[in-house]
């Protein structure tokens, strides 16, 4: 039944996002700039899953990122799977890996660092990667991935 | 180190710490030389903070050179909304080099992306004050004969207190063993004691400040502030358990040397000033020289 569902809006070429915890659905969106694009996407979330009990899937029509931006949702979905669709089959998949590097995305945790009162773009290092914590490269300050917020 | 900021503890390596150290021992021997003049330096002090700005003024001028800037930031056009970027950007036109103390965490690194002279930070917020650990690196060497392999302990707060993890990390690259001595609420944070694990030195908490200080050749005295507390009885417990005595310094080292980075408020009893072993204000005036070796250095001017 599953399968179902999604063969109905299969894409022809295009990247399709599995795996995302539907808590994490709206950030990957803000993440990759999927509001301001006019490509054609389909959007699912609190779908079942083995894996994850539920998920969100994102299909994203004539869209393909490159690594380096697809990467930056490992840092709210680390379990996503990238499939690339070219003439509706699979022709590569992929996972995410969290950067070295975060540029821009998150906000820094501590409301005295500079960051949060001039108009700065934040970047953190990435200290830890199976429990998210990024050091901030201005105040030095740890946010961990219970803190975390998208800018 | 020419035109290089000096943001944080971590922006120099070894070798440049002790080529500020040889350079502020020549300082100490020879205090006035005339190499800056022609130069301005501007402290900007967005916050107060009297000992460190006259520590770097003393300096400049001992040396020849002009100060301009502000002691606090009431009487500039921060309070018309300026930006510190914006503020940044016009001094720079201004000076040579900028000397800033600021509240906001990271404001130093951010000023040094943004000026066209070298930023020395004089502390931002609870980051850093890299001068202050240069100081004491100079006041420990001065007062040991080296820094290598010294027994270092760290008592009162651990948790907040800047100047010992930027001390910690300094001398975490001369073999010393630490001891740090607070209470439960204020204990070191792991990422310190993950950074002495990794690089293989000794360290050990102890909860009450005893005779243990025997082994000591350096005690850093910092203040437990009522602030950190939320428990208020807590800290009234606490505040006294913490309080150096000279009658605690019978069975210490002769080589023992007191520091504290000021000001202290209870936490060395004033019967302590009398003793040998109490370096508290001649570390004061270590700051003086070592600014001087600092601004020129970065000035490329010694």
């Amino acid at each position: 039944m599953k399968d179902k569902i999604l063969e109905v809006s299969a894409i022809e070429n295009g990247t399709v996002i599995d795996h995302i915890p539907p808590k994490a659905l709206f950030k990957v969106i803000a993440i990759l700039g999927l509001d301001k694009i006019d490509n054609q996407m389909t959007l699912g979330s609190n779908l079942q899953s083995k894996k994850l009990g539920k998920k969100a899937i994102v299909k994203l029509s004539e869209i393909f990122f490159p690594d380096k931006d697809i990467n930056k949702i490992a840092l709210v979905a680390p379990q996503a799977k990238l499939n690339i669709i070219k003439n509706y089959k699979v022709i590569e998949k992929k996972v995410v890996e969290i950067p070295d590097d975060i540029i821009g995305i998150v906000k820094c945790m501590n409301p005295k660092c500079i960051t949060n009162s001039e108009r700065i773009i934040t970047r953190f290092k990435v200290v830890s990667k199976n429990e998210v914590k990024l050091k901030c490269y201005y105040c030095e300050k740890i946010t961990d991935q219970d803190n975390m917020e998208i800018i | 180190m020419k035109n290089k900021s000096l943001v944080s503890i971590t922006d120099f390596s070894k070798s440049d710490y002790l080529k500020i150290l040889d350079l502020a021992e020549e300082y100490e021997r020879h205090p006035v030389k005339d190499i800056l003049k022609g130069k301005v330096v501007a402290t900007l002090f967005f916050e107060p903070s009297t000992r460190t700005r006259l520590s770097f003024e003393s300096a400049v001028n001992k040396m020849g050179g002009k100060v301009i800037g502000f002691s606090d930031s009431s009487s500039t056009s921060v309070t018309k909304g300026e930006s510190l970027y914006d503020t940044i950007k016009i001094v720079s036109n201004y000076c040579d080099l900028i000397v800033m103390r600021h509240p906001l965490e990271g404001s130093a690194r951010f000023a040094s992306e943004i000026a066209t002279v070298p930023v020395i930070n004089a502390g931002d917020g609870a980051n850093q004050h890299p001068t202050q650990t240069l100081l004491d690196l100079y006041s420990i060497r001065k007062t040991q004969g080296k820094l290598d392999n010294l027994t270092i302990f760290m008592v009162g707060d651990m948790k907040y207190g800047r100047t010992v993890h930027s001390l910690l990390m300094a001398m975490s690259q001369f073999n010393a063993t630490f001891h740090f001595i607070s209470p439960d609420e204020l204990k070191m944070p792991e990422e310190y004691k993950i950074h002495l694990r990794s690089v293989g030195l000794r360290f050990y908490e102890h909860k009450d400040f005893t005779d243990i200080i025997s082994e000591a050749d350096i005690i850093y005295m910092t203040r437990v502030q009522k602030e950190r507390f939320s428990d208020l009885i807590e800290y009234e417990r606490t505040k006294n358990a913490y309080v150096l005595k000279n009658k605690m310094l019978v069975n210490t080292k002769e080589n023992l040397r007191i520091l504290h980075p000021l000001p202290r408020v209870n936490e060395i009893d004033q019967d302590v000033d009398q003793s040998p072993k109490a370096y508290y204000f001649a570390q004061a005036l270590n700051g003086v020289y070592i600014r001087q070796a600092i601004i020129s250095l970065i000035l490329g001017l010694n």
